[in-house]
């Protein structure tokens, strides 16, 4: 090996605790988040076959998928059944002995927005979780990736994961993002140029001018969204914006141990020189708001284009497109702003800050659900909610809410809806349900004008 | 543990799309158990019934022809299992009894559910499985051999890695095979301990 390493090598090779037979190495795990939807059936397998978690300590868990996020929300959900999944995550953690932030617990918010905010993401360490968004939290500088039901099992089990190492991959963000253009669409256009696959069997690392001049949050949306290129996981290294943001985190360390840590997360940068199996450059400058057209977050482009003349006739007659047939313009029935890639303080205070003295087109339902309790919380002191709810919001309670569609809550029937999300599959929102997933901003001029709409001609 | 997965033969279903996402294999309303079982009936839900939420077959879909109903093999395009990470796309495809997806790619968590379940994640490329496609007949997968053939002159190669192969062939419970090295990770732990102390979150400071 090259004395050059990159982070990807430091994060991985620090955490091989043997080499098994075959190649696969014995990974350790530092963090294991769970969540009601799947957390249950690893706790409960795990106990049915007489196994403890190792160290419960280093194991968390929240409800966020079918939770309610209606206003006065119990363990009643509007998912068929859906209680059960809360109940049992309750009875499980508790039997487990793991952290829960459970349905009212002021820290409850979805996973991949409540661990960075209470620190139990750290640079250089590994998370994973059964949630395959959590590579969101490699914005810290840490390997994080999801996993199954039964990854999850071994590593309560064991501390550890037996993985084959992947390649790596460097997308470097060349000069800066014109106004008016997000991280989401950064996403968006890697996904849209490269596809959907375009990720397979790499650990891919952002780099590049653009992606230091994002913030924590943006940094997030980035990294949430590799799931979607079918990267193992995505990450940045970490920096002093890093550091500012986890300092007198709940879980972060404190005091002497604060600075130890410091002194091991500023060595984490990739050497220059470091080898990646694959390199992608992309110029800031071009990229522009993006839009999905079809039914994979691969079929998406910019916001003054059109639906490719070579589109598929799947997505276009799920969809109701036509080929050539421009985006901007097309009617919406709904527009949602919430999930794990675009829910955080920032994004709501961008979305509603257009908002300000305006109204939603009429007939369009449009709501925002915050990432976390304590994004509501904040928002609130500052009158976020009331700009959207003047504005004919639903301002509701925090969780992953209408992502996706669990047989209670959706849009209606068919409704075509502009969404922060990141998964436009079909009926992911509701029955026959047609997603175009964007950024905030272009969710909220569209929501304002009624049709999609360019963020940049909204003011 | 799944059952052992070694020589087979057996009439593939085509559902040749590409981003066959987890949602289409089994959709989130139709996870109504907390366990692994009773998960074969949602299996495709959104393709297999001709309503959402409704059980009256609807005789387009593949698995509801005669011929492949029951099928234990699925053909598809690429980047299969795409989108979230449930583990109960797996567990559906195991009950109704699927035990290898031949695809021109996986997307990765999707893969190692897969592998962890009994059922075989097996990479072809794109002319192979229009091959395969075409020609509507058993095919035959030889998993410790790494290949699949059609008769002698159609057969191709396929590589998995060597764990996930021998997880398959054995039908081996990784738990019991990672609690062999238990001192590895304790003495690993032990020493990480002494460089990272925040990461042992129940530790006394």
């Amino acid at each position: 090996m090259s004395a050059a390493t990159s982070l990807f090598d430091k994060l991985w090779d620090s955490h091989a605790v043997a080499d098994l037979p075959g190649g696969a190495q014995l990974i350790a795990i530092d963090r294991v988040f769970l969540h009601e939807r799947t957390g249950p059936a690893a706790l409960n397998a795990l106990a049915e076959a007489g196994r403890t978690v190792a160290d419960p300590a280093r194991v968390f868990a929240v409800a966020d998928h079918i939770v309610d996020t209606r206003p006065g929300r119990g363990d009643q959900t509007l998912m068929p059944g859906g209680q059960i999944f809360i109940t049992e995550l309750r009875a499980a953690a508790e039997a487990a002995g793991i952290t829960l932030f459970d349905v009212t617990d002021p820290d409850q918010g979805i996973v991949h927005v409540i661990s960075p905010e209470l620190g139990i993401v750290l640079p250089g360490c590994t998370l994973i979780a059964p949630d395959s968004h959590t590579c969101t939290q490699g914005a810290f500088g840490a390997l994080a990736w999801g996993i199954g039901s039964s990854e999850a099992e071994h590593a309560m089990a064991t501390g550890t994961l037996r993985l084959d190492k992947p390649k790596s991959m460097r997308v470097t963000f060349d000069g800066a993002l014109p106004p008016g253009v997000t991280p989401k669409d950064m996403i968006l256009a890697l996904i849209a140029v490269h596809g959907a696959a375009g990720g397979k069997g790499h650990a891919v690392e952002f780099a590049g001018e653009a992606v230091r001049a994002l913030s924590m949050e943006g940094r997030m949306t980035l990294c949430n969204m590799v799931t979607e290129f079918s990267a193992m996981s995505g990450f940045i290294a970490p920096d002093e914006k890093t550091y500012a943001w986890l300092e007198d985190r709940r879980y972060a360390p404190t005091g002497k141990q604060w600075d130890t840590a410091l002194t091991h997360w500023q060595a984490l940068a990739s050497d220059p020189g470091a080898h990646f199996d694959a390199e992608i450059r992309i110029d800031a400058a071009m990229i522009a708001p993006m839009v999905s057209w079809g039914t994979s977050p691969e079929a998406s482009v910019t916001i003054d284009g059109q639906v490719p003349d070579d589109a598929e006739p799947r997505p276009l007659s799920y969809m109701a497109l036509k080929p050539g047939q421009p985006l901007k313009g097309l009617a919406i029935d709904a527009a949602f702003i919430g999930s794990c890639t675009n829910s955080r303080l920032s994004d709501l205070r961008r979305a509603s800050a257009m908002l300000k003295g305006k109204h939603i087109a009429e007939g369009i339902t449009a709501i925002c659900v915050p990432g976390s309790s304590h994004v509501k919380r904040a928002a609130e002191a500052e009158g976020i909610d009331r700009l959207f709810t003047d504005a004919g919001f639903e301002w509701r309670e925090s969780g992953c809410s209408m992502c996706f569609y669990s047989g209670g809550e959706s849009f209606g029937e068919g409704a075509r809806v502009i969404s922060s999300t990141n998964r436009n599959f079909e009926s992911r929102q509701g029955p026959n349900v047609k997603t175009h997933i964007a950024s905030p901003e272009t969710v909220v001029a569209s929501a304002l004008a009624g049709a999609i709409a360019d963020p940049r001609e909204a003011q | 543990m799944a059952e052992p997965l070694t020589i087979f033969t057996a009439l593939p279903a085509p559902f040749l799309r590409d981003n066959v996402d987890t949602d289409q294999i089994i959709p989130s309303r139709e996870m109504k158990s907390t366990g692994k079982t009773g998960l074969a009936d949602g299996l495709f839900a959104g393709h297999r019934y001709t309503k959402i939420g409704g059980r009256d077959p609807d005789p387009d879909f593949v698995l509801n022809k005669p011929a492949y109903s029951g099928s234990q093999v699925l053909l598809s395009g690429r980047n299969f299992g795409c989108g979230s990470s449930r583990e109960h796309a797996v567990w559906a495809l195991a009950e109704y009894g699927i035990r290898a997806i031949i695809a021109e790619s996986f997307a990765p968590i999707f893969a190692g559910n897969a592998v962890r379940n009994g059922v075989l994640p097996l990479a072809l490329d794109r002319a192979a499985i229009d091959e395969i496609a075409a020609a509507n007949s058993p095919v035959t997968i030889d998993l410790p051999a790494q290949t699949v053939m059609l008769d002698d002159d159609h057969r191709w190669d396929f590589t998995i890695a060597e764990e996930a192969r021998a997880m398959l062939t054995e039908g081996l419970d990784a738990i019991d095979l990672t609690l062999k090295n238990t001192d590895s990770i304790a003495a690993w732990q032990q020493a990480d301990r002494q460089a990272r102390p925040w990461i042992y979150l129940g530790d006394p400071t």
